[in-house]
């Protein structure tokens, strides 16, 4: 088949659905950290509880006025928020949803996953930049060295998953989970929890969320957007985190299988729950300082890191 | 036209403005922060943005009309801005205060430190963790304790936030039958809540790291800059108005004056928490004590220029929830004040700001902004 048509019949459809799914994520994570602070969130719009939310959030940011400052960089500013929203969607077409549910089975799709998703800094460098303004250019150097710090850590925490299942393939990786990576012993959820971590970091997530620090920052890199442009800034961030959610999926909790239930369900389900994991954390930890969280990484994620990865290989050797 | 950009002559330095309309700055506050990287090298506070001349007014209606406007000065904890003007006349005119009347001064005034140290605590970690993140959770938590102990003031005042409950000689509003009741439960269930603030926070080794060492004030600085309150105890001083010298019937309930020892953002955190659990104790040992009789000494005005001062001068002060509040009322016999000068905490409080920003970091601000738990309400009067 044209391997333009077999990616429009992919990628289309996937499109839609994590669009929608993103969409609902911001409402679930209202209500879920509602729960957690005994509140009730969402509830008017759309009974029973607030389900039409997230279209009326959409439809007002779409037509809410598209404000460019006069100052900035006009062609980088506006590229910015696609370059974000590229970088997330891109990593979609290496995530294998079941057996055979895959864009493209790239032999080195973990490898295009880390990629792909470290441009994202791209775009919200770019935002920083070219606006103009204070506060988002040290929110983009802020993100600049949280992410050079962490890229580190993620990678080390991948490979070893990836070593034991022999392959960077992300089918081969599912394929060789007879017990899911994350009850491997010790390497497996050492290297989990550096994966939890140094994603959190990645994804811009409290208690790792220093870039847009709004008591500090206000909002970060996206001071100057208004609008849609603003909207794809955290569609994108959405989107990108259920990626990661994906990717811990797939390396540490056996991807699409499961019993009873079809693959892209359990695939679906898994990812949710972690998802869910990555919240929690979320609601209930304070912000670290800029200096702390880069000492976090190099003195502690990073020698975790490299003695996970060499435990791996001593047991992968032993075998 | 040519574009200019901030970066154009290099950006190591940057004057950063942060305030009056920013997420952290606890009201309406301004600082001019000169940034190296993320490195503090300078600070200029600007204030003023919330001042409503308090004291000119204080000049202008007469003393029973001044009461309620004095309630908004800081107003977070509406009562210990009514009591020093209260002692003040109460001394200068020889007005004796029934002991029942001075029985519920005491347990609003330690409601309101209690109401006021929630909101503290609130912000503080909303500043911390940001209005997405953990903060906000644990700022949620306070202000569900603070609505219900808000729903007991209201019961017996009226007003939630600005009672207006002293008068001169005594109090405005006698208690509700159920109110032992309602305070108990809510101070039963206030302790465990106590205990699960700190679970959250001191147990949280992030909390720990972000609060520790930060923003040091050491014991002769904050002496020099006249800082009082928690701020002054969280270095070390052991100051406290109601122990130092004792106003209305303080001295009768035992309770003790937390103190930090290193003068950071953590111990001026954990004096407040200590705080609440003191007024705690002493609102268990007043609500019990609360003698028989009449709450007021003075027959209610009709006319309010009926209330007058005799000339003289006098200063008196109680210890609000952020450090002595003082009134100097000078009187010439008028039912006016010639001169009433407010002496107000959060100023004096806030003033060490550019002592205890010089070489933190940029998120350190709103960690240390947040400590010092200024009202600008108080600081601009």
């Amino acid at each position: 088949m044209n391997v333009w048509i077999k990616s429009l019949i992919y990628s289309v459809p996937i499109l839609l659905v994590v669009f929608t799914i993103v969409a609902y994520l911001t409402w679930l994570e209202r209500k879920f950290a509602a729960r957690m602070q005994s509140r009730i969130g969402p509830y008017y719009v759309g009974r029973p509880h607030g389900w039409l939310q997230p279209l009326a959030d959409v439809l007002k940011l779409i037509v809410k006025e598209e404000i460019t400052p006069k100052n900035v960089d006009k062609l980088i500013f506006n590229l910015a928020p696609f370059v974000f929203l590229f970088a997330a969607m891109l990593v979609y077409t290496v995530l294998p949803f079941s057996e055979n549910i895959i864009i493209s089975d790239l032999s080195v799709g973990i490898l295009a996953f880390i990629a792909i998703s470290s441009l994202s800094i791209m775009g919200a460098f770019m935002a920083g930049w070219s606006s103009n303004s204070k506060y988002p250019l040290i929110s983009a150097i802020r993100g600049g060295a949280q992410i050079v710090s962490y890229e580190i850590p993620l990678l080390l925490a991948i490979v070893a998953p990836c070593a034991l299942a022999g392959s960077l393939k992300t089918t081969e990786i599912v394929k060789a989970q007879k017990l899911w990576f994350i009850l491997y012993p010790v390497v497996g959820q050492i290297s989990f929890l550096i994966f939890l971590i140094a994603g959190l970091a990645e994804e811009n997530r409290t208690p790792f969320d220093i870039p847009e620090a709004e008591s500090e920052l206000v909002a970060g890199f996206t001071v100057e957007y208004s609008s849609m442009k603003f909207a794809l800034f955290y569609a994108a961030e959405y989107a990108h985190l259920l990626a990661l959610a994906g990717l811990g999926t797939v390396l540490f909790l056996g991807g699409w299988k499961g019993p009873f239930l079809p693959g892209p369900m359990w695939f679906a389900i898994k990812s949710l729950a972690l998802f869910l994991f990555i919240l929690w954390i979320r609601w209930s930890y304070v912000r670290l300082r800029i200096d702390q969280l880069l000492k976090f990484s190099w003195k502690f994620l990073f020698p975790a890191g490299v003695l996970n990865l060499l435990l791996t290989g001593l047991i992968i050797i032993l075998k | 036209m040519e574009v200019q950009r901030i970066s154009e002559n290099g950006f190591e330095e940057l004057w950063v403005n942060m305030g009056p309309q920013h997420p952290a700055s606890h009201g309406v506050f301004r600082m001019q922060i000169k940034v190296e990287g993320e490195n503090i090298k300078e600070v200029i506070p600007h204030i003023g943005y919330l001042h409503r001349g308090v004291e000119k007014l204080g000049e202008t209606v007469n003393l029973v009309q001044f009461m309620p406007m004095l309630d908004r000065d800081d107003y977070l904890s509406a009562i210990s801005n009514e009591f020093p003007l209260a002692l003040a006349v109460e001394k200068l005119a020889g007005i004796e205060v029934p002991e029942k009347a001075e029985y519920l001064r005491v347990i609003s005034a330690e409601l309101m430190r209690i109401a006021s140290h929630l909101v503290f605590l609130g912000t503080f970690c909303l500043d911390m963790g940001g209005a997405l993140g953990g903060g906000t959770t644990i700022f949620l938590y306070t202000f569900r304790e603070r609505e219900k102990l808000l729903d007991i003031i209201e019961k017996w005042t009226g007003s939630r936030m600005h009672p207006n409950l002293i008068s001169f000689g005594g109090v405005r509003y006698d208690l509700y039958p159920e109110f032992d009741k309602d305070l108990k439960t809510f101070l039963d269930d206030f302790e465990k809540k106590i205990e699960e603030y700190e679970g959250m926070l001191g147990n949280n080794s992030i909390f720990l790291a972000r609060t520790k060492n930060v923003g040091i004030l050491p014991k002769e600085v904050a002496m020099g800059y006249g800082c009082s309150g928690p701020v002054l105890r969280g270095s070390g001083i052991k100051f406290d108005l109601r122990k130092a010298n004792p106003y209305s019937v303080y001295n009768k309930f035992e309770f003790e004056i937390p103190t930090g020892e290193n003068g950071d953002v953590y111990d001026r955190y954990k004096v407040r928490m200590e705080e609440m659990k003191q007024s705690v104790r002493i609102l268990r040992q007043a609500v019990d004590g609360i003698p028989e009789g009449p709450i007021s000494s003075q027959m209610p005005v009709k006319v309010a220029a009926a209330v007058k001062a005799p000339a003289g001068e006098i200063y008196s002060a109680v210890e609000s929830p952020r450090g002595e509040n003082g009134v100097y009322l000078v009187s010439d016999g008028k039912p006016t004040a010639y001169r009433l000068k407010l002496r107000t905490p959060s100023f004096y409080n806030l003033s060490a700001i550019p002592y205890l920003l010089k070489g933190a970091l940029i998120a350190d601000v709103v960690a240390i902004l947040g400590s010092l738990d200024p009202v600008f309400g108080d600081v601009d009067r």
